[in-house]
């Protein structure tokens, strides 16, 4: 695997829309030919090279192609759009929509990222160690498909409108959410080792969840279904299960009504 | 304006009976002629097509429930945005783009003439400020008629002459073109939650049926001459089984005939006809009842059609038919809005995506291109998407492809996830014809231009008319060796004019031409009884003023074009 790092050495006044940093667009070019990809400041567009140092050269594919990200690059939205294979790290606090349409390879941001993080993910893998901020793994605006496959870790808290429209793969966080929790999903797994407030699994259909600590205001569409002895990434605990919402629309799979699955450690 | 000289071209004219001659077609001042000066600017299209204009005969471009898509759709804008190029504005949306982008991806096409199916009249100054913002292209609006109030109230005592009173002072106040009916009376029943699936349901509290409402209407439509017949959408669009009720309101024009001097022969159009054309009972045993349909238009001239083709994509439905909608985001469960307009209608818009790998999505696909293979006048059948409803309009050039190749249609049955049930449920697998160039000038021009009245000014290339030409670079004398050439061939012309003003070269607008508004001023005698009617309508049940309703003059129609029509002696 060969590694292309890029360092912010002119951050820019507005925001800057990056959707040409990723392994795909690296794959096969040299720092030179990197540095003339196409980023966008409002209604500006310009070489990449106006704002970053490129060193280093990528691989022949994507899958070969490693990407760090260095410097100031808390303006800078859309790193890791629609990557579809090899490794991507980014260093500091980043904006909006890291990983969006991420269909592979592997994601680290070591700091916070902005809203929208892995928006409508399909596979790959999304770690963030800071904070991340709201709609992480959600659909994009208007659009009823959210995050459908894929991992994404959070080590810190989420914000709210996480996992909005879900409909598969896995996410966990670490830390606390914010409201608004997998509204709309219709599969996927999602694990809050901290704690929740209200509005969690709002019209959820299919899907999911666990929370580890509390919720602060409980769906009253979601209704209790015993306890149950699980083990839930290596944790083995006690839940309460609840099925919802009950105030949605019912699938039926193999004549079993479909319904949402919470479960709170007790 | 400049003499322009089209050299060497094929030449394909319904209007004069070329089939592919080589010949060139002269313009000057914004027509057709004979000749020009050797002066004229030459236009080289040897081993290329030349056809007159294309016409769009039923499409939603303008209006208030497109715009509705556009608002609460903004992923239908997400990856399809184009920014500022050259003579181009930016654009966006796939199957609701915006209104520049609508007017530079038909004009690219060689589309030179459109019309917006059905203008709630209540919003007609939005449906033209939305077109006054489309560029190049010649539009008109079908304003809608089948759940008036006033209509209904007229023909249950089948008062056919205040009907036509009350038709001519609409479709003045609202600048409209045509007698538009969607879903008649259903759309009524739907603000009492309920619907009409036959022609003979009676409509909640008006006493009339649907049967009623369309034969009134068509002899209204004929009464005043108007340059298009009464234009359906019947009742029951969609639904397995829906066939028998589309034949029972073709069967509603049977003994009329046409009136007017534009040359129109039709007295009723079925449009999207594809929607219309289903048998079985349940969505399992679905199944195409195309050649059904089909046999009865045969027969029956005093009928013309389009197709409504289903184009395999995601897109968003729209219709005046509100019922409709309720029951499509019952089954698809996606977001839907809806929408009542007081007196007149209503709306629905909910996205849909016709996927290959359902099979009811496949078999809508097969009868779409059943019946245009199946109709044996060309004349009389018009290549349309109902965009966006089965497909955006962007996807003509790959309905050609499918409708003049068998082969393509063969490698998409091929591909489809549920192929046995498309070939066992429909005729496409053993349908062999694969439409002529000739054939596809009178689907797409002679034959909707005169359907519309408008024969004498587009839809062909005689001297005198409109000059409006279309070159597509598609050699007719060389065989096709790959069905996606014919798709990219007609995606984008070599060179467009648009009343004598090239608007396209090589793929690329190079002018916004004079784009023109096109209605129908209808005269009739006074008719001191809908004046009053109107006034009353007005300050009893309307929320708007008359003095708010009309659309007027400059702002709302800058460019506007009339057609003529007096039934002021009839």
């Amino acid at each position: 695997m060969d590694t292309v790092t890029i360092t912010m050495k002119n951050p820019p006044a507005l925001y800057l829309e990056a959707d040409n940093v990723s392994p795909d667009a690296f794959a096969g070019k040299t720092a030179a030919q990197i540095a003339e990809l196409h980023v966008h400041e409002g209604n500006t567009t310009s070489p990449l090279g106006k704002y970053f140092d490129v060193s280093g050269s990528a691989g022949a594919t994507a899958a070969e192609t490693k990407i760090i990200v260095k410097g100031d690059v808390k303006k800078v939205k859309y790193l890791g759009f629609k990557m579809s294979a090899g490794e991507m790290v980014i260093e500091g606090n980043t904006d909006l929509y890291v990983g969006a349409w991420m269909t592979g390879g592997k994601l680290l941001a070591k700091g916070n990222v902005e809203a929208f993080a892995g928006t409508a993910m399909k596979g790959g893998e999304l770690t963030i160690e800071g904070n991340a901020g709201n709609y992480l793994g959600a659909a994009y605006r208007g659009d009823w498909r959210g995050m459908s496959g894929g991992r994404i870790l959070v080590k810190g808290n989420a914000g709210s409108d996480i996992g909005m429209y879900m409909t598969g793969g896995e996410m966990v966080i670490n830390g606390n959410v914010d409201v608004h929790l997998c509204t709309h999903a219709e599969g996927g797994k999602v694990i809050v080792k901290g704690n929740a407030r209200s509005k969690v699994g709002g019209q959820m259909v299919e899907g999911t969840i666990y929370i580890f600590g509390t919720i602060e205001t409980m769906m009253p569409g979601f209704k209790p279904n015993g306890e149950i002895e699980l083990e839930v990434d290596g944790v083995k605990a006690r839940f309460a299960h609840f099925i919802g919402d009950m105030g949605e629309r019912h699938k039926k799979k193999k004549g079993q009504v479909v319904y949402a699955n919470l479960y709170k450690k007790i | 304006m400049s003499e322009y000289i089209i050299k060497n071209g094929h030449v394909y004219d319904p209007v004069q009976g070329i089939k592919g001659d080589k010949a060139d077609v002269a313009i000057k001042a914004g027509k057709i002629v004979d000749k020009v000066g050797s002066g004229a600017k030459v236009i080289d299209a040897k081993g290329k097509t030349v056809m007159a204009g294309a016409v769009e005969i039923h499409a939603h471009i303008a209006g208030p429930k497109v715009n509705l898509g556009r608002i609460y759709r903004p992923e239908d804008k997400l990856f399809s945005c184009t920014p500022t190029k050259g003579m181009e504005r930016m654009g966006g949306g796939a199957s609701i783009p915006t209104t520049f982008k609508t007017g530079y991806e038909y004009a690219k096409m060689g589309y030179t003439t459109a019309m917006e199916a059905a203008m709630p009249p209540m919003f007609s100054r939005h449906v033209h400020e939305e077109i006054r913002d489309t560029p190049i292209i010649d539009e008109g609006a079908f304003p809608v008629f089948g759940n008036n109030w006033f209509v209904m109230e007229y023909l249950k005592n089948h008062e056919v002459e205040n009907t036509a009173a009350y038709i001519a002072w609409l479709l003045r106040v609202t600048k409209g073109y045509a007698v538009k009916v969607v879903n008649p009376g259903g759309t009524e029943a739907w603000a009492w939650g309920l619907n009409c699936l036959s022609v003979n349901d009676p409509v909640p509290y008006f006493d009339i049926t649907p049967a009623e409402i369309v034969k009134g209407l068509i002899e209204a439509n004929e009464y005043l001459g108007l340059p298009h017949s009464m234009h359906i959408h019947p009742n029951n669009l969609g639904n397995p089984g829906c066939y028998e009720t589309t034949l029972d309101t073709l069967k509603l024009a049977e003994g009329f005939k046409a009136k007017n001097k534009f040359g129109r022969e039709q007295v009723m159009h079925l449009t999207h006809t594809q929607f219309h054309s289903y048998g079985g009972t349940n969505w399992g045993d679905f199944e195409s009842k195309a050649k059904e349909v089909t046999d009865y238009v045969n027969k029956n001239k005093n009928i013309t059609i389009d197709t409504g083709n289903v184009t395999l994509d995601e897109t968003t439905t729209m219709t005046a038919d509100g019922p409709f909608e309720h029951h499509l985001t019952g089954l698809n469960h996606l977001k839907w809005a809806n929408v009542d307009v007081e007196l007149e209608t209503a709306a629905g818009v909910v996205p849909y995506i016709y996927s290959p790998n359902i099979s009811v999505c496949a078999i809508q696909w097969a009868i779409g291109l059943e019946i245009p293979l199946m109709m044996k006048d060309p004349m009389r059948c018009y290549i349309t998407t109902d965009h966006p409803n089965a497909g955006p309009f962007t996807r003509y050039p790959r309905v050609i492809k499918w409708l003049m190749s068998k082969k393509a249609r063969d490698t998409q049955i091929n591909a489809f996830k549920h192929k046995d049930k498309v070939l066992s449920q429909t005729a496409i697998g053993t349908m062999d014809k694969e439409i002529s160039l000739y054939e596809l000038a009178q689907m797409t021009r002679a034959g909707p231009a005169k359907s519309l009245g408008l024969a004498g000014m587009c839809g062909g290339l005689k001297p005198g008319m409109d000059a409006d030409v279309a070159v597509y670079d598609f050699n007719p004398e060389k065989p096709v060796a790959n069905p996606d050439d014919i798709e990219k061939a007609f995606s984008r012309c070599a060179a467009v004019f648009k009343s004598g003003v090239q608007v396209v070269q090589n793929g690329e607008i190079v002018s916004t031409g004079h784009k023109r508004t096109l209605w129908v001023n209808a005269k009739v005698r006074d008719n001191p009884q809908v004046v009053r009617d109107i006034n009353e309508k007005f300050l009893k049940y309307y929320s708007m003023t008359q003095a708010n309703y009309e659309a007027l003059g400059h702002h709302f129609v800058p460019n506007p074009y009339a057609l003529e029509v007096d039934a002021t002696n009839v």
